[in-house]
């Protein structure tokens, strides 16, 4: 039997059997452009992006983000069907109290589209396979992150474009429109941030199937509905009470964003007696976004240390 | 038609872990607001009705009913196991109304409960408000429990349809479209409550006693016979 090149140590008299040679079966080195961590971090958020509206994925996954989308959408055309029709000379609805008009649709998507960004990761125990890849903890969590928000944010300022268009279309005072609209868009872009870190905190926290979903949803609504209530109770007994719904507005995610936005962007108040909170509880308004920001940042950093490997 | 081994286990299923905290949460939260409104003594009809209908009859029972509704069969379609129970020999629809009755009493447990409580400690028995919404809550949380029961059995997606629904369905449209709210369950309620609540408090429910009675024994009838028929066509498939 002749000694194989192909088989160094193979095949020659003084190994015991053919079962301890190494082959060579030809494996090639990897000698093109690695393209490196940037790369990944774009990939990631690219793709968790592309599946907050189920591009990419199963026509099942498409039907609940377009949904909600034209469900979104609906009203903006009709308002601007309507608008153009009568020949008003201001829109119905002001741009940036479309987002809080909606804002069950917006926790809707938020529910449904949250976990499915971050949970099956977590279900099916893929994490690891995305660290085998050149990327580090920040990197996942800020691509999810940036995901999440730039697809709410898609999904609330699509609508305002639409009015906006309609606006100019009915020959409404440019200036004006234009700037509405550059507030409502910051308004909606606050309140992507403040949303998609909400919605993937809680659905990184809780991967069952289902049990995410039902999560985010009691996250946006018990507080904002038992707030509301209670704000109301507050207003009716005047005196003291007037000022109180301006700080109680601080108790949920959804009350949250409308007192921000009565106060800083000029939107009309969504609270009980159009109440807009006090300078002093502004401020905390605007700590408190903040806050929220920086806090599930590094909640969903201290999540995925555990899950990380 | 009942059977206390599945009645066990659907217990055991709904009020085990987490589930159960998350269920407590809400009632907790009337209670509290109920409590924090009477100690700063700002309780009178017009805000417990508003309480009442607002917070726990708009948002507390459909919740509840959409976790207890679903959770009764959901996730054991879910994770597959539903097969070791309908392989024993028990009929489906004898488990279908098992866990129906299991729904039904955590919904009313969690809902019509704390409503009838936190009634009382806003106006005591005045004009029989807190009765008049227990009994709202109780009647919604039969009619909810089949409904979200059913959907548990037709879609894996049941969690987020009964979320729409309720979410959606009775806030949203039902303020938009003024039809939409004959057929929501909870003006079903509201119309209970009109009839047993004192002629000095109106409620503006928008269906009358009659047809909201029917429409929940509809409701309820017909979800649960359907549910029974998807349960005995039942296909397991795997997880997307």
């Amino acid at each position: 039997m002749q000694a194989d090149p192909t088989h160094p140590g193979g095949g020659t008299s003084d190994t015991p059997g053919h079962a301890a040679s190494i082959h060579n079966i030809g494996y090639r080195s990897y000698e093109g452009a690695r393209l490196g961590r940037g790369y990944a971090r774009r990939s990631l958020f690219a793709q968790s992006l592309r599946g907050g509206y189920g591009l990419g994925r199963s026509a099942r996954s498409k039907v609940t983000p377009m949904l909600l989308f034209g469900i979104m959408c609906v009203p903006a055309l009709v308002v601007v069907a309507v608008a153009i029709a009568t020949g008003v000379d201001e829109l119905p609805v002001d741009y940036r109290a479309y987002a809080s008009f909606l804002a069950p649709v917006i926790g809707l998507y938020l529910a449904a589209m949250a976990p499915q960004s971050v949970s099956r990761d977590l279900r099916f125990r893929t994490v690891p396979l995305y660290f085998s890849r050149p990327i580090e903890r920040v990197d996942y969590v800020l691509a999810k992150y940036a995901a999440m928000a730039a697809a709410l944010f898609v999904f609330t300022a699509v609508p305002l474009l639409v009015l906006y268009a309609g606006a100019l279309l009915g020959e409404l005072d440019f200036a004006e429109q234009t700037r509405d609209l550059a507030l409502g868009l910051v308004s909606v872009a606050v309140l992507s941030l403040v949303y998609a870190g909400i919605g993937l905190v809680v659905a990184a926290l809780t991967p069952r199937r289902g049990f995410g979903v039902a999560a985010i949803i009691a996250v946006l609504t018990i507080p904002y509905f038992a707030v509301t209530t209670v704000q109301f109770i507050a207003s009716e007994s005047g005196g003291d009470g007037t000022a109180a719904v301006g700080w109680l507005g601080l108790a949920s995610p959804g009350t949250l964003m409308s007192g921000f936005q009565a106060k800083f962007l000029g939107a009309p108040s969504d609270f009980p007696g159009r109440v807009v909170p006090s300078d002093a509880a502004g401020l905390c308004y605007l700590l408190l976004v903040l806050a929220l920001v920086a806090g599930s940042y590094a909640v969903l950093m201290a999540r995925y240390r555990k899950a990380g490997l | 038609m009942y059977d206390p081994t599945v009645a066990r286990l659907t217990y055991r299923a709904l009020l085990g872990r987490r589930r159960a905290a998350l269920l407590a949460v809400l009632p907790a939260l009337l209670l509290l607001i109920a409590t924090v409104v009477r100690v700063m003594d700002l309780a009178d009809q017009d805000v417990a009705v508003n309480l009442l209908s607002g917070f726990a009859l708009a948002t507390m029972v459909p919740l509840i009913g959409v976790i207890a509704g679903t959770g009764a069969i959901g996730p054991e379609i879910d994770d597959g196991s539903i097969v070791y129970l309908l392989s024993k020999p028990v009929k489906r629809p004898t488990i279908i109304v098992t866990k129906l009755v299991v729904a039904v009493a955590v919904t009313m447990a969690f809902s019509a409960l704390p409503v009838l409580l936190a009634g009382f400690i806003l106006v005591g028995g005045d004009q029989q408000i807190a009765v008049a919404f227990a009994l709202a809550a109780l009647f919604a949380s039969l009619a909810y429990s089949a409904l979200f029961l059913l959907l548990g059995t037709v879609t894996r997606h049941a969690v987020v349809f009964g979320l729409v629904y309720a979410l959606l369905w009775e806030t949203l449209i039902g303020s938009l479209m003024p039809g939409a709210r004959t057929l929501s369950v909870q003006q079903w309620g509201l119309a209970v409550a009109d009839e047993v609540v004192a002629s000095g408090v109106r409620l503006d429910a928008d269906v009358s006693l009659g047809p909201a009675a029917v429409l929940i024994a509809v409701v309820t009838v017909a979800g649960t016979w359907y549910a029974g028929q998807r349960l005995k066509v039942l296909t397991l498939a795997g997880e997307e």
